[in-house]
């Protein structure tokens, strides 16, 4: 360990004691990847502040070091955002759990970083409000990790993304200085530049919110949740594009497929959806009771013109919640499959849906991958989920080869190598798909101004300048996991 | 890779773990310090990493699996289906070989549990002294010079009466007409310090017609030891009750941690005998909701909390029967309890070993109890009874056993 590394370590145990600083490294394994398990690396130590100075102490203590960091939420990211790709301290938000301030009235709430996404909701219930968007991890991953990530969601079809839901944030720079972004007051823009929008989005190599100020929107006053289950994929792509065409807005649309359907319903997330079924579509409706009750109406009806199987609509809040927690447990449960998982993320134009399904079936045959689909079918956001043993080193280059083969089928159809879990460290040589050198070094020039020296989670969301190094960092990350003998810190 | 990973019988259960953290918000650990290296996916993280050579000196990592309550809170929010229970027991037992804690107090402890409570004659002795001690002042001596913690101390139970400590053995009829042959688990420490609650789990099966065998044969289930990574006691502690019940059609436990054990023994002796064993196993509540009473419980006109033991709840996942049949109480108000399949912080001897944590658990459980509105709170673990009443002593809420509500008038 480098001398100014002990110096550091003492610094940063004395102010957090050494329950909140960790610093062995057999027990920072633990800390080695997040939910995106390709890349792995461990940190030189992790750091668990509780509030806003202790953040600005910690990254003042690592900016005068020297020392990179990355701010960590749960842990639930799918693109390695929160995994190291050098030697450096994760400052994990796990403690700062505390809903500041909620303004039912104003219908605004601040929260620390590390409140889980399904508490805030929780805890504003009782006013009658919620907080719109739900990635499927949303009862684990955090408003932190949310905002980092421009997360999304099934609802976010109807209700947007993270970012038309954060109005500002206490940001702590890489530096230490502390600003605040954006205005907290009310639920317009306050002027000036968008910082918050920037923010948004930037995957934590922008610095760290601290306290974040959120939209709360208000229940709806009813809600139907319908799925309806087809005798193949097409039928149900072709609904759901019915369901958009006849101009009604849904507040989800989702389809899973036979397997996903299939593991869920070994696990302990079943949900009773059909077996027999080569895809369902879950439809939910909200808003006024007349409204949603004429729209579910219509929906059945273009569901049957596309000879859905079966169809079952669920009014009760009970049967509305065991649909859903099938599609909110579907990734974890396709753990069944094998021992590692592979999430993809990405977009098409939803008209486009079927034929690139059609390719992406394609692409796993001829990769020789499990594959199967779940995916927000509204937005055009795919999901391909690739089950693989992580610990065959030829298998793990099959996977990641069908992951890139997929994405760029996704971007030549018109689409994007992301919907909502962000670059990371995955997609670093997926980026040059979709922008140009010239794209690209405009956003590093804005990062530039937030991170100046680039120690605020390097090597995530955009290449290096000299990009072409970067393809070849795959083979060299996926070599790390499959040889436990080779460089750690 | 190095050749040791496949060769560890937990290897293959940590490889379920597709780290999706669906885990995290179940875990009482995580929850209290938010550190990964203490809630499930991590601990998991760390078992494949020990299996796979990556890990040299497994004591620096042992202390991340004391601090798991072995709640298993997070195998029911597990889509992936990983039997975390026995990662975390195969764990243990390979840092217990590895790397056996040093020191007086692991040494006192690893004894207590091998000599004294997996031997019944023993452990009976041991509570008569206890018993003596008590009745002396002794006990209270030693409290006053510190000899025992504070925290130890309130958890402790008072020890019984004698006449309630003797082991109940032989053959008990219905006093109507038979409607089944029953074998009860009398378990260790239940036997000891909770004889009572033996004596009307006998009284509620024989009052609903069925004719109970307590064999003479039986003993500790082992799961404490199996907690301490002692694999072969606990494999030796198993077999003889695989032994013992080896006529039994149903067995009937009445201490959730015990009724997990027992319902693993496929598992952990790996035979075909165990598994079919294990098959034969039943909770006290489960096998009368399965039944139905035939016996009208004694009214009991109280707001009851029913709080759900671990072991039972994602143990063995028995939730709906303890409740049907408390509804059939004339006169009870079962009140709603959002947190019941919560950790209580008893987890075994985990409160006597972890004692910090364990009480800022039990204090978070006594919290969400009092909320409820509740007079009388209902489980069916002893461990639980002992750690909820202690957490709850002063505010004048009352902890039974779901037994002792469930018998008739006469009983």
């Amino acid at each position: 360990m480098l001398p100014s590394m002990e110096a550091l370590f003492g610094e940063l145990t004395r102010r957090f004691g050494p329950k909140r600083c960790l610093t062995q490294p057999e027990s920072l394994l633990a800390y080695e990847c997040d939910g995106f398990t390709i890349h792995r690396q461990r940190p030189l130590a992790v750091v668990l502040p509780e509030d806003t100075e202790e953040v600005v102490a910690a990254v003042r203590l690592l900016h005068a070091h020297r020392v990179a960091f990355l701010p960590r939420g749960a842990g639930t990211g799918l693109s390695g955002g929160a995994t190291p790709t050098e030697p450096l301290v994760i400052l994990d938000t796990a403690r700062m759990k505390r809903v500041l301030r909620v303004d039912p009235e104003e219908r605004i709430a601040t929260v620390q970083p590390g409140v889980v996404n399904l508490d805030l909701t929780r805890h504003v219930r009782a006013h009658g409000l919620h907080y719109a968007p739900d990635p499927s991890s949303q009862s684990v991953c955090t408003i932190g990790g949310n905002l980092a990530e421009n997360s999304g969601g099934p609802h976010c079809f109807k209700y947007g993304m993270t970012t038309d839901h954060v109005l500002g944030a206490k940001v702590v720079l890489p530096d230490g200085t502390l600003v605040e972004l954006g205005g907290p007051a009310g639920a317009r823009p306050c002027g000036g530049l968008d910082l918050t929008g920037l923010f948004c989005g930037s995957e934590g190599t922008f610095g760290i919110a601290t306290e974040i100020t959120v939209r709360l929107s208000p229940d709806p006053e009813s809600t139907v949740t319908l799925l309806a289950s087809f005798r193949s994929m097409r039928d149900a792509c072709g609904a759901c594009s019915d369901i958009v065409a006849a101009g009604l807005v849904p507040a989800a649309l989702e389809i899973l497929d036979k397997a996903t359907i299939g593991a869920i319903e070994a696990s302990v997330y079943r949900a009773g959806y059909p077996a027999d079924a080569a895809a369902v579509l879950l439809v939910e409706l909200d808003g006024p009771a007349a409204a949603t009750e004429a729209d579910a109406e219509e929906v059945l009806m273009l569901c049957r013109s596309r000879d859905a199987i079966a169809i079952e609509t669920a009014h009760s809040p009970e049967d509305r919640l065991r649909l859903w927690k099938g599609r909110k447990g579907a990734f974890g449960a396709m753990g069944r499959l094998s021992t590692d998982l592979y999430v993809l993320d990405g977009v098409v134009p939803r008209t486009r849906l079927i034929d690139t399904l059609e390719t992406i079936t394609a692409i796993g045959a001829k990769y020789r991958v499990t594959l199967t689909n779940v995916f927000h079918a509204g937005d055009g956001n795919l999901h391909p989920n690739i089950a693989y043993d992580g610990r065959d080193a030829e298998e793990t280059q099959r996977v990641v080869a069908a992951g890139m083969e997929i994405l760029r089928t996704c971007v030549a159809a018109g689409g994007s190598i992301t919907g909502e879990h962000g670059i990371g460290s995955e997609k670093l040589d997926h980026v040059a798909l979709m922008f140009t050198a010239e794209d690209l070094e405009v956003m590093e020039r804005v990062r530039s101004v937030f991170n100046p020296d680039g120690r605020c989670n390097p090597g995530k969301v955009l290449p290096t300048r000299n990009s072409c190094a970067e393809v070849g960092r795959w083979p060299e990350m996926v070599a790390r996991v499959l040889d436990p003998g080779g460089p750690s810190p | 890779m190095t050749e040791a990973g496949p060769e560890l019988p937990f290897y293959r259960d940590t490889l379920g773990c597709v780290h999706c953290g669906l885990c995290l918000p179940a875990c009482p650990t995580y929850q209290e310090l938010g550190d990964e290296t203490e809630s499930p996916r991590g601990r998991i993280l760390l078992s494949r990493a020990l299996a796979e050579g990556r890990i040299a000196d497994g004591a620096r990592i042992a202390s991340h699996f004391d601090r798991c309550l072995g709640c298993l809170a997070c195998e029911s929010a597990c889509p992936s289906g990983v039997r975390y229970r026995h990662v975390l027991e195969g764990t243990r037992a390979e840092l217990n070989q590895r790397a056996p804690e040093r020191g007086v107090r692991a040494r006192l402890r690893k004894l207590l549990l091998s000599q004294v409570v997996a031997r019944p004659r023993r452990l009976r002795w041991a509570f008569a002294a206890l018993g003596l001690a008590e009745r002396t002042g002794l006990r209270r001596l030693a409290q006053r010079l510190g000899l025992i913690p504070q925290l130890t101390e309130r958890l402790l139970p008072a020890v019984p009466p004698r006449q309630q400590r003797l082991p109940l053995v032989g053959a008990f009829p219905p006093p109507g007409v038979t409607r089944g042959r029953v074998a009860l688990f009398t378990g260790c420490v239940m036997e000891q310090a909770f004889g009572e609650i033996n004596r009307k789990t006998l009284a509620l099966l024989q009052a609903n017609g069925f004719h109970v065998d307590v064999v003479t044969d039986q003993g500790c289930c082992g799961a404490l030891h199996l907690h301490d990574g002692q694999l072969e006691l606990a494999r030796r502690l198993a077999q003889r009750n695989v032994d013992a019940f080896r006529g039994a059609d149903v067995i009937v436990t009445n201490s959730a941690g015990c009724g997990a054990a027992l319902r693993d023994y496929g598992h952990l002796l790996g035979s075909a005998v165990a598994a079919d064993f294990a098959g034969r196993c039943r909770d006290v509540c489960e096998f009368l909701a399965e039944q139905g009473l035939s016996a009208t419980p004694a009214p009991f006109p109280h707001r009851v909390a029913y709080d759900d033991p671990c072991h039972l709840c994602h143990g063995q996942g028995v939730r709906t029967p303890p409740r049907a049949l408390l509804r059939t109480v004339p006169g009870i108000q079962l009140v709603d309890h959002p947190s019941a399949e919560t950790c209580c912080g008893s987890a075994g001897i985990y409160n006597l070993l972890q004692p910090e944590l364990a009480s800022a658990i039990g204090a978070d459980k006594a919290g969400q109890l009092r909320a409820t509105g509740a007079e009388v709170v209902i489980t069916g673990n002893p461990g639980c009874i002992m750690q909820i009443r202690a957490h709850l002593s002063g505010t004048g809420m009352r902890v039974l056993h779901p037994v002792e509500v469930l018998l008739p008038e006469s009983g």
